[in-house]
């Protein structure tokens, strides 16, 4: 005759491991992966601090995106221990994880016993609803996303390489979007430069940009500077706002140089891309963990090789594929997840379709990251070399 | 014979080839060569002195040949030299600031 239902329940708890919530408390900084098994409107009221969300229901689709290693002591815990005693049994006898163990009582009793519980900032419906294909997949889900809502991103240009980085990221919910560029709308820029429209052009790209990213998503804060980036307002811009990522789509080498040095003395990553013609390049360059600009270029070439000093021809779609590739990596490094373009130089070829990976090494004796940025006095911050004469000998 | 990858700077000194071949036992060869086949290529390459030009990046198959054995780096059958100056376009359109 088949079990009960607590019948099943009893029998389930005799083949799996359970542990006390204070044994649980004990255990909370010692790399233990706390899984609540909970549905998504039981976590929204509060879980256990450092808690993974993976609804029983979806224990089997969700549990490697969220505990990869099977090796990795693992701790399950619901309302008060029976659907996560259940959630046990699976991992351990179903998907080979070696270590499980459930909670007794579940946060039922971790609360009686007067343990911290986390109030997560749930999303509103909308959002749920807005961000739903991003809270189906493991590497980002709610945290993820609140991550990017959270996040201030700076994007140097609205341009080629802004624009569809900016479409995008106010798209995924980059919460403060910073832009900085005192052009306005030509009609030469609509090729590409596909935030603007027709009927704005003469208006300054700022304000555009903000336009067309409200649109798309009420979310996003957009914070304007319609300034020409230079030595006098860099670090002040830098600062102005906790920056999480710079998007460096800017047109120029002197420029290139001004924000390698300020955003390695202020430990913020920035997010490079350049384009010609039918080529790109990509890098990510996360001071002091990877190599920085001046590492992979250590002196710019002179002017008649360095074509970016003057108007040139570029594949209107070049700039679309690199700035989606930057916004890729600036997600990448918000939410943590993947293996950003630290290290790397990725080389696009259109014309042949080819895609080619170098490896860049940190300089043991670059000027700039090899230096201790603490050592680095406020007298020197915002002091550069004059970077001005290298267009101007370009004529 | 390796294969050489151009970059778009230097495309107009090669015939407008994205890739070319030349032979030589180290990388100083092939880039000699080079510069022999494709005259223009050889001021933007070289220092007066001989070395490679601090401002191009050079790099067998993945690697930079500066962490390598800089120009006496060996060079075998189907490897590739990938030449690389810097890049600074944004695809903003007009002249560039200048900071």
């Amino acid at each position: 005759m088949s079990p009960s239902g607590p019948e099943l329940i009893r029998h389930i708890k005799q083949q799996i491991r359970e542990v006390d919530p204070g044994q649980v408390h004990e255990m909370l900084d010692d790399g233990v992966a706390l899984v609540d098994v909970r549905e998504t409107e039981e976590f929204a009221t509060g879980h256990l601090p450092g808690a993974v969300h993976v609804p029983r229901g979806y224990l089997e689709q969700r549990i490697e995106g969220a505990v990869p290693d099977r090796s990795q002591r693992v701790v399950l815990y619901c309302a008060s221990g029976n659907r996560s005693a259940l959630a046990a049994h699976t991992l351990t006898e179903h998907l080979g994880y070696q270590d499980v163990a459930s909670m007794t009582g579940g946060i039922t009793l971790w609360k009686d016993r007067g343990y911290e519980v986390v109030q997560p900032r749930a999303l509103t419906p909308e959002q749920r609803e807005r961000y739903s294909r991003h809270l189906l997949i493991p590497e980002v889900g709610p945290e993820g996303q609140q991550k990017l809502l959270d996040s201030k991103v700076l994007l140097l240009g609205a341009g080629g390489l802004g624009s569809p980085a900016a479409l995008y990221l106010a798209a995924a919910g980059v919460g403060s979007i910073g832009i900085v560029d005192n052009d306005e709308v030509d009609l030469s820029n609509l090729q590409r430069q596909i935030i603007h429209t027709t009927d704005r052009i003469g208006v300054p790209k700022v304000d555009s940009a903000e336009e067309t990213m409200r649109a798309i998503n009420p979310d996003v804060r957009v914070i304007k500077y319609p300034v020409r980036l230079s030595a006098e307002n860099i670090m002040d811009i830098l600062q102005s706002e906790p920056w999480d990522v710079v998007v460096d789509g800017l047109d120029n080498f002197p420029t290139r140089y001004l924000l390698n040095d300020a955003t390695v003395r202020l430990g913020i990553p920035v997010v490079s891309a350049s384009i010609l013609g039918f080529d790109g390049q990509l890098a990510v360059f996360k001071p002091h963990e990877g190599p920085c600009y001046r590492c992979l270029y250590p002196v710019p070439p002179p002017a008649e090789l360095a074509p970016s000093c003057g108007a040139n021809g570029v594949l209107g779609v070049l700039p679309g594929t690199m700035g989606l590739l930057q916004a890729t990596e600036v997600i990448k490094l918000v939410i943590g997840s993947g293996e950003p373009l630290v290290g790397r130089l990725l080389l696009y070829e259109a014309l042949g379709a080819t895609f080619t990976e170098l490896k860049v090494r940190r300089d043991p004796e670059c000027p700039v990251c090899s230096r201790d940025p603490s050592e680095i006095t406020d007298e020197e911050m915002g002091v550069f070399p004059d970077y001005e004469a290298f267009c101007a000998a370009a004529g | 014979m390796a294969t050489i990858k151009i970059p778009p700077v230097l495309r107009p000194s090669v015939g407008g080839e994205k890739e070319v071949s030349a032979s030589g036992e180290n990388v100083g060869a092939v880039l000699r060569e080079l510069a022999k086949a494709h005259p223009a290529t050889e001021a933007q390459l070289f220092s007066s002195d001989g070395e490679l030009n601090r401002y191009v990046n050079v790099y067998l198959n993945d690697e930079d040949v500066r962490v390598l054995e800089g120009l006496g780096t060996a060079v075998s059958e189907g490897d590739t030299l990938v030449i690389l100056p810097a890049m600074a376009g944004g695809g903003e359109g007009p002249p560039a600031s200048t900071g």
